[in-house]
């Protein structure tokens, strides 16, 4: 069993002055092993912050990231799973699932993880899961109103991986949690 | 030869001697004791006592000796109660007896002693025969031999004080007996103590300093027998013992007496004593030489009496009763005064403590807080900022205080001298004090909802804001200013009011000042301003706000002002990839808002920086995409001016660097010619155009490739646009047909068998599911299904 955090879109500081508190104090080190961030962190400090939750942090670059390294997609393979990465401001129309799962066929991964919609998505396609974690801070979106901060918890196990979607909702964290098998159809 | 007073050695050899003679002298008194010889016992012990007369010794060596005589005394105590409780010879006698002895000290000491045994033998009250003997101790006037022997007369005396409720407890008035031997004593003593500074050579002050504080505790003593005199109440303390007490510290004139002795008062005198005789301690400080650190003992008293108020909160009306804060405050402004030399660390120093109290004890009182921000601010006016990096650290001291009670920089932003104090800081300490105050709004939370404590909360972090008078760039550490302006960016989102009418004058209100940043600091602090405005501009929205004729101020057209504004200025920085990323978030928002004119101009704007500023590929190709993402959702333009945008994109599009990016670029133009929502644009001739275009910039690519690496390129963006097709026939465009889609797929193969040598798996893979996922589809079923029928992948 691996734990895997997926999110992004923080937006530090341009749209929001902080993690809310609520997640700062779920997010402790030790728990995860792995952290994918889709990006738009903004700045170093965001990055430290995971970095302090667990050292394995694999991001993509965001539009507005001063750290011009983060590579524009990158896969990462946890267990049996292929994991592709981007941040998804490439990928037009934005948050189409089509293009999105044109980018998942590229980059040839079981799970597609993908931001800058601000807008929590987790999709069966064609045998593989596209997963938008939403955004961390519940930042300004031009392209979705009323952000709820939300991130994803990824339990990586054998063939399955069960996703987990918290979500604060006034003040209150609500968790959601979807099921996936990797079957044979998928590639990988 | 140095002039040596009391070379170590000599003195070693002094005291050895004085130590001999004690013993010898103790061993025969010993022998006469065990023959209960009193006549040798007296005679001995008077001789032992007389190696105390010593004037060779440093105090410290003469404790010695005086402690090695002390314990035989004890002795000889033990057998004059024996003596007089067998009966042999009466207290009365004995008392008369010993003082046939030569010399004045031996017979003090001798004397002392059987006063102790007269005394538990209650054969005379206590008060009488105390009163003789400090009367008689003034025979010592040497000041070491003196403070000996009184501290002698003290501890034996200690425990047969006629007290109340002490055995030795003699008629109605007796208590005042007892008080008045131990004052006596201690006004004795304190007198030595304070003479001996001024005996010997002027070159060995600071050498007599140093040994007189060691000493200091002999006279404390007293204070300390005082306090745990039962008798002593309230009533006595207030009437008698503190204003005795007081009267001699002051009149000693004695700079390490007074500072010892206050602190002595302090501490060993209940707080509630202290609370209720304020002003009469108070009324000493003023008084006391210039030189000493009043400073350190007055904090004392501030800190002990906030920590009572802390720890029993049922006292706090008498800190109301008695006006506590008023005598403090007014205290430390005539000591102040009094003290013209003091440093400036020593009054603000004096002036945290007195807010400390008052934060423990008025909690309410805001008044006072800024009444003691406003006394700190009249010692400091007339001065440049401050130097001196202690005065500095107890400054921010000052200064934080209130934000950490409080909890609450609203409750900072009313006091009207916190700004004033903080003029007085240099540059790095003002921001340093900026930073403070922004980590106490992120840490609580605490939301600013008005303009006017924006203006003022501004005022309070200036040095974070703008460039400060005589401000060295050198001094900045690149990553300390990024932080600092990160937390700006960050505070920018606390600034907030639900009322639409006031959130437009906070937006102002930050547009004010964050314009004054100057180049460095606009990249941080715009664009959290600009996502605070879009913010407002999402809300105002659904509201339609020009129904009542009426003059509304907030309208997202005004808003819309303010962002042109403020990313123009931005992007004269200039920051062009920046400021293009905000002119189309603007651009969307614009549309949402149904304002195509604004729209356009926020397009053209990023146009505009796209062509002239932005040169770096990489940079182009960013945003290139976000251009074209961004006008993707543009619902809101007419024909003309969107296909003048769109041209130009397209244009843009082909003019990247690199043929990969160019042909990447192309194809997702091709989306700005579909949209699937509602009256949708729906032009697949234009699709088709860009499909086209992409494949023949592929082409080109691919022969390149061969030119230069003699080898064709892979085929991945074959199948890039193969997914495109595969997009748009889906959507049922009726130029992309399935024979285009076939011709295409052959077209990869062939491209994939002339170039076995190099290999992509990637390229491969991306086929083979790019294949797959035509079965997958031919498998649903459906129309979906039926269309895909035709399509040979396998």
């Amino acid at each position: 069993m691996v734990l895997v955090l997926a999110l992004g879109d923080l937006h530090i500081p341009h749209r929001a002055p902080d993690l809310p508190a609520k997640f700062k104090s779920m997010l402790v080190p030790g728990k995860i092993q792995h952290i994918i961030c889709t990006g738009n962190l903004c700045i170093k400090e965001i990055h430290d912050y995971l970095k302090s939750l667990c050292p394995d942090l694999h991001i993509t670059r965001g539009e507005y990231d001063e750290d011009a390294r983060y590579p524009e997609t990158k896969t990462v393979t946890i267990g049996q799973f292929k994991l592709g990465l981007c941040h998804g401001h490439q990928v037009v129309p934005w948050g189409d699932l089509d293009s999105l799962a044109m980018l998942q066929r590229q980059l040839d991964v079981d799970i597609l993880v993908t931001g800058h919609t601000h807008q929590f998505k987790a999709y069966k396609h064609e045998g593989g899961v596209v997963i938008n974690p939403g955004s961390a801070t519940g930042a300004y979106s031009s392209i979705t109103y009323d952000v709820n901060p939300s991130f994803v918890l990824m339990d990586i196990d054998g063939l399955r991986v069960v996703v987990y979607v918290y979500e604060l909702i006034d003040g209150e964290v609500k968790v959601d949690k979807i099921d996936f098998k990797k079957t044979a159809t998928m590639h990988g | 030869m140095l002039p040596d007073g009391g070379g170590g050695d000599d003195e070693e050899r002094w005291l050895a001697e004085g130590i001999a003679g004690v013993q010898q002298n103790a061993f025969y008194m010993h022998r006469a004791l065990d023959s209960n010889n009193l006549k040798d016992a007296l005679k001995y012990s008077a001789q032992m006592l007389s190696e105390l007369r010593t004037s060779r010794l440093s105090p410290h060596k003469y404790y010695e000796l005086y402690m090695r005589a002390f314990d035989e005394m004890r002795k000889l105590e033990m057998f004059f109660r024996e003596e007089t409780r067998r009966g042999s010879c009466s207290v009365v006698d004995l008392y008369e007896l010993v003082q046939h002895a030569g010399n004045v000290l031996p017979r003090l000491y001798l004397l002392c002693t059987v006063g102790s045994v007269y005394i538990k033998s209650k054969e005379a009250p206590a008060k009488d025969v105390l009163k003789d003997l400090v009367e008689m101790c003034r025979g010592i006037q040497h000041p070491l031999r003196g403070l000996f022997l009184r501290s002698y007369l003290s501890q034996i005396s200690r425990d047969k004080l006629p007290d109340i409720g002490s055995e030795y407890e003699g008629d109605a008035d007796s208590i005042n007996d007892a008080v008045e031997f131990v004052l006596q004593n201690f006004i004795e003593m304190n007198k030595l103590w304070v003479r001996m500074q001024h005996q010997g050579p002027v070159r060995e002050k600071d050498k007599r300093g140093k040994e007189r504080n060691e000493l200091r505790d002999l006279v404390g003593k007293n204070l300390h027998v005082l306090s745990q005199i039962e008798g002593v109440d309230l009533e006595m303390y207030k009437e008698t013992v503190l204003p005795r007490i007081s009267e001699q510290v002051v009149n000693c004139k004695d700079d390490l007496a007074q500072f010892y002795l206050m602190d002595c008062i302090i501490q060993v005198f209940p707080d509630e004593y202290h609370l209720q005789t304020l002003e009469t301690l108070l009324s000493a400080f003023p008084q006391l030489q210039p030189n000493v650190d009043i400073k350190t003992v007055l904090s004392q008293l501030m800190d002990r009496l906030s920590n009572y108020a802390a720890t029993s909160p049922e006292v706090l009306p008498e800190f109301l009763q008695v006006e506590a804060f008023a005598k403090f405050s007014n205290a430390i402004g005539k000591v102040i005064e009094a003290q013209v030399d003091m440093p400036v660390v020593g009054a603000v120093t004096l002036y945290v403590s007195l807010l400390t109290f008052t934060l423990r004890v008025h909690p309410d009182r805001l008044d006072y807080v800024d009444q003691v921000l406003g006394a700190c601010v009249k010692k400091l006016s007339g001065k440049a900022k401050l130097e001196d990096s202690r005065a500095t650290k107890q400054i921010v001291a000052l200064l934080s205080a209130p934000l950490e009670k409080y909890s609450n920089i609203v409750t900072a932003l009313e006091l009207s001298n916190y700004p004033r104090v903080m003029d007085y800081l240099d540059n790095a300490t003002t921001k340093v004090m900026a930073l403070v105050i922004i980590q106490s709004i992120m840490k609580n939370t605490t939301c600013i909802s008005t303009s006017d404590k924006i203006e003022a909360l501004f005022d309070l972090i200036k040095g974070l804001i703008k460039d400060m008078d005589g401000a060295q760039d050198d001094e900045l550490d690149e990553e300390d200013f990024k932080e600092e302006q990160n937390s700006v960016a960050r505070l920018i989102h606390m600034l907030h009011n639900d009322d639409h009418e006031e959130m437009l004058k906070i937006l102002c209100t930050v547009q004010k000042h964050i314009l004054q940043g100057g180049p460095k600091r606009l990249p941080f602090t715009v664009p959290s301003l600009v996502f605070s405005a879009l913010k407002l501009v999402r809300r105002l929205q659904g509201q339609d706000g020009d129904v009542t004729g009426e003059e509304v101020p907030a309208t997202p057209k005004k808003i819309f002002q303010i962002l042109h504004q403020t990313i123009e200025a931005l992007s004269c920085v200039p920051c062009p990839e920046l400021s293009l990323r905000l002119y189309l978030q603007c651009a969307e928002a614009a549309n949402d808002c149904d304002l195509e004119p604004v729209a356009y101009e926020f397009f053209t704007q990023a146009f505009i920086l796209y062509e002239e500023e932005i040169a770096d590929s990489k940079a182009q190709i960013t945003a290139l995409h976000l251009i074209i993402g961004t006008l993707q959702r543009m619902g809101i333009f007419g024909v003309e001016n969107r296909d003048t945008l769109t041209h130009k994109t397209t244009g843009y599009s082909a003019k990247l660097l690199k043929k990969p990016d160019q042909c990447r670029a192309v194809y997702a133009c091709s989306h700005l010619f579909w949209t699937d929502d509602q009256d949708g644009i729906m032009d697949g001739e234009r699709v088709l155009l860009c499909l086209k275009r992409a494949l023949r910039i592929a082409n080109a690519a691919q022969q390149m490739a061969n030119v230069s690496k003699g080898s064709s390129g892979s085929v991945t963006l074959f199948i890039e646009i193969l997914n495109k097709y595969l997009y748009f026939f889906e959507k049922g465009i009726p130029q992309i047909t399935n024979t285009v889609i076939q011709d295409l797929i052959e077209l990869i193969r062939t491209e994939k068998q002339n170039d076995s040598q190099t290999s992509d798996p990637s390229a491969e893979a991306f086929f083979a599911s790019t294949l797959r996922y035509i079965e997958f589809q031919k498998q649903k079923g459906g129309s979906i299904g039926e269309k895909y029928e035709q399509i040979k992948a396998a």
